[in-house]
């Protein structure tokens, strides 16, 4: 299933994400395929985990169900903020997804002007950027900028950043992006939304 | 529409899903063809608020009404509190997110004595003046119901108007008698005629007593089974039934036993519907099957073969608390609980059949062990027992008669176990006796916090085994409880100081501060032990008299 998760939406978790959907699932009737074993539960993956306050209006669930035919979208009712916008046979693998196109509004506590947006833009498009990321294994020294591309910046009531950043392999959030300003450019206050998802060959993931 | 201001703060506190609202299920009324405003509040948190039952039932049955718009408020954490001081940003519904200020009623429910200074944090977040003297015509009208509604004093000067029993129907009338009138005293005039209603500023001027309310035919009452869905994990998520109110049992140290009396029960038939709709409507894969002495009900047996008849199939598990320590009841649960096994749990209250014959608790202790060994033979291996400390005529070995049962038991599952490489988890808990009003103990004393700890101390060494758990309340909140409980006008004083001192949160251990209340009391020129460990002479008037249950 693909679907948007914006407004209120945005402050619900990834884990409690997974059970909000499985109860619209179940009150809309569609039979899930649990595992077996002692305690079974049905198999729904949200791909590509989404922080707390981020929109998106490209995000992916994979379900398990019984039966051969799809479910009907609008039987579906999920709190305010979540829109399923299609239900297909997955043709493709999650692991496929390369790019995540994000765009950011960025506040400041002062007038912001095209000066600022040019300062932001040439520092997310340098030569390199090497930042410290937590892996599971520890910290990680890497450079992000092979890990970005498309970079837009404009000035308009805020600060417009837009850009496409490796989703997997290395995971990047907005956050990295920012963390990456210096202190002069760090804004107040951001709203992230991600826009769009890509494999490797910039082809929309679908 | 949510504000910049908020969604900066929002992005900076601990679960903002419990600010948010937007949860499915939940109420949106267009404002232009509301008339009347309601704030529900409850003054704990939005999980513990979200998995109270009273709140589902006058939600439901207040935007049942066209012209009403009823919307949830639950008390800030404190983390959000700070934000909200800081940011100016006043307390509002979660519906639509309009400061509460300006709506008509405020309407509180109030459970525990505790959480009275989460009342007043939430009125002054509110930008209400805290004491109904204080407040203006145009200004909401601040009502309360709830367990805390049987002695209303302590919080008299805080609120207008107190709903004593239960609210569904009452609320509804209040709500007319609002629409057809014009002012705040011509409504609470005419409010304080509705049976089960009190209206603290007419209690000089003639009150004799309140009588509190019950709905009549629990068959016929409203009960929702579309309930708010949160979206975020909250303490119960689960769809409820609710089997009967009252009990018969009359345990001596039991609010919830006596005010809640008759016992009105509902028809099996109409609950299996309600069960199947509710869990339909959810999603959600467990149904609790709630009352006060679930084992009491008569249909039991009937009622939860016809819901597992719809649940099993589902994969929907059926949860039984408040369950009777005795065969029937193991029995059921071996029926109803065949693939996910939560733990069990039984409340002797008492660890010496002597004691519990006295505060009337008909629990044997041969019906316990057998219910404990039929539960480990059937695959159980966790058992969490409930007691007092402190009751009426409680002696040393009434206390270590405790320990004594839970070895007993522990005993039990090493000779009827079937797996014993899995080990056994016994559980201990003891609160303390809290003499409550309405109660045959409401005179009683409560012993001092320091032979409380002795007993503690005593229970605590009696128990040798590692597989038995021992857990206390903190005897500080318990004297404080004790002391709220059975208070009188007075102590709405102390509780405003301590509020002002910062004390909030006061139900969560964490946050308690014995220290602040006591000096709270000595800035009232009073003290917690005149309430909470005085003796009450058979002739003394007590605050609650004027309230029959
Ligand atoms: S303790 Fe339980 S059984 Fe006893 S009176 Fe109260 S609700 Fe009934």
């Amino acid at each position: 299933m693909r679907y948007s998760k914006t407004g209120r939406a945005k402050y619900i978790s990834h884990l409690d994400l997974t059970a909000t959907l499985q109860r619209a699932l179940l009150r809309a009737g569609i039979k899930l395929k649990y595992s077996e074993g002692f305690n079974p539960h049905p198999y729904i993956s949200v791909a590509l985990p989404l922080s707390v306050g981020v929109e998106s209006i490209c995000e992916l669930v994979d379900v398990a169900i019984m039966g051969e035919s799809l479910p009907d979208v609008k039987a579906i009712k999920l709190p305010d903020g979540i829109i399923i916008t299609d239900i297909y046979f997955p043709s493709r693998k999650i692991n496929e997804i390369k790019w995540l196109e994000i765009s950011v509004k960025l506040y400041y506590d002062r007038e912001v002007d095209s000066e600022l947006a040019s300062n932001i833009m040439s520092v997310l498009t340098q030569d390199s950027i090497v930042i410290t990321k937590r892996t599971k294994r520890g910290t990680k020294d890497i450079d992000i900028i092979p890990h970005i591309r498309d970079v837009n910046v404009e000035c308009n009531d805020c600060i417009l950043l837009s850009a496409k950043i490796s989703a997997q392999e290395p995971t990047l959030n907005a956050v990295d992006l920012l963390n990456a300003l210096c202190d002069d450019f760090k804004p107040l206050h951001t709203d992230v939304k991600r826009i769009e998802l890509y494999d490797a060959k910039m082809v929309k993931f679908e | 529409m949510i504000s910049q201001k908020l969604e900066k703060v929002l992005s900076k506190v601990q679960k903002p899903a419990r600010y948010s609202g937007g949860e499915y299920n939940q109420i949106i009324k267009d404002k232009q063809n509301v008339n009347v405003r309601v704030a529900f509040c409850f003054p704990d948190t939005y999980e513990i608020g979200m998995s109270n039952l009273g709140l589902k039932i006058l939600y439901g049955a207040l935007n049942n009404i066209d012209d009403v718009w009823c919307e949830r408020v639950f008390a800030p954490w404190t983390d959000m509190e700070h934000e909200m001081r800081e940011n100016a940003i006043p307390l509002y519904g979660l519906e639509s997110y309009d400061s509460i200020r300006d709506f008509d009623i405020v309407a509180f429910t109030i459970g525990y004595e505790l959480s009275y200074t989460n009342v007043l944090n939430m009125l002054d977040l509110a930008g209400i003046p805290l004491r109904s003297a204080d407040r203006e015509e145009d200004g909401p009208l601040v009502i309360a119901g709830g367990a805390c509604s049987y002695n209303p004093e302590p919080m008299a000067e805080f609120i207008d108007l107190f709903v004593v029993g239960e609210g569904e129907d009452v609320v509804v009338e209040l709500v007319d008698t609002f629409k057809s009138t014009d002012s705040k005293k011509a409504f609470l005039e005419a409010a304080s005629e509705l049976h089960g209603v009190y209206v603290p500023s007419l209690y000089d001027q003639g009150i004799t007593y309140v009588k509190k309310r019950i709905v009549e035919d629990l068959d016929s009452a409203y009960f929702p089974v579309d309930s708010i869905i949160p979206s975020t994990s909250i303490v119960h998520d689960r769809s409820v039934l609710e089997l009967f109110r009252g009990c018969i049992r009359g345990c001596k140290f039991c609010m919830a036993g006596y005010t809640g009396n008759p016992v009105r029960s509902r028809s099996p038939d109409l609950l299996t519907k309600q069960g199947i709709a509710a869990i339909s409507n959810s999603g959600y894969d467990e149904l609790a099957l709630l009352s006060l002495s679930t084992s009491d009900y008569k249909h039991l047996s009937e009622l939860c073969d016809g819901l597992l008849e719809w649940c099993e199939p589902r994969k929907v598990n059926l949860s039984l608390p408040s369950l009777r320590a005795d065969n029937f009841s193991i029995e059921l649960m071996e029926r109803v609980q065949k693939v996910r096994k939560s733990g069990l749990t039984f409340a002797p209250e008492a660890g010496s059949q002597r004691l519990r014959d006295y505060i009337n608790k008909n629990i044997k202790e041969d019906d316990l062990i057998n219910a404990c060994r039929v539960a480990f033979e059937g695959g159980w291996n966790s058992v969490k027992l409930y007691f007092m400390l402190g009751l009426p005529t409680e002696t040393d070995e009434d206390v270590t008669a405790i320990a004594d049962l839970a070895h007993t038991v522990l005993q039990t599952w090493r000779d009827f176990t079937n797996n014993k490489k899995r080990g056994v988890r016994i559980t201990v808990s003891t609160s303390c006796f809290i003499p409550k009003p309405h109660t045959p103990f409401q005179r009683e004393a409560q012993i001092p916090i320091d032979e409380y700890s002795r007993r503690v101390e005593l229970l605590r060494s009696s128990i040798r085994a590692k597989s038995i758990t021992y857990n206390w309340h903190s005897p500080q909140q318990g004297y404080i409880e004790a002391a709220l409980s059975r208070g009188d006008r007075q102590l709405g004083n102390v509780v405003e100081a301590v509020w002002k001192m910062g004390a909030r949160m006061d139900s969560w251990s964490d946050h308690f501060s014995y220290e602040k209340w006591i000096a709270a009391f000595d800035e009232c020129s009073t003290d917690a032990e005149h309430y909470a460990s005085r003796k009450r002479g058979v002739d003394e008037k007590l605050p609650w008299e004027f309230i029959q249950i």
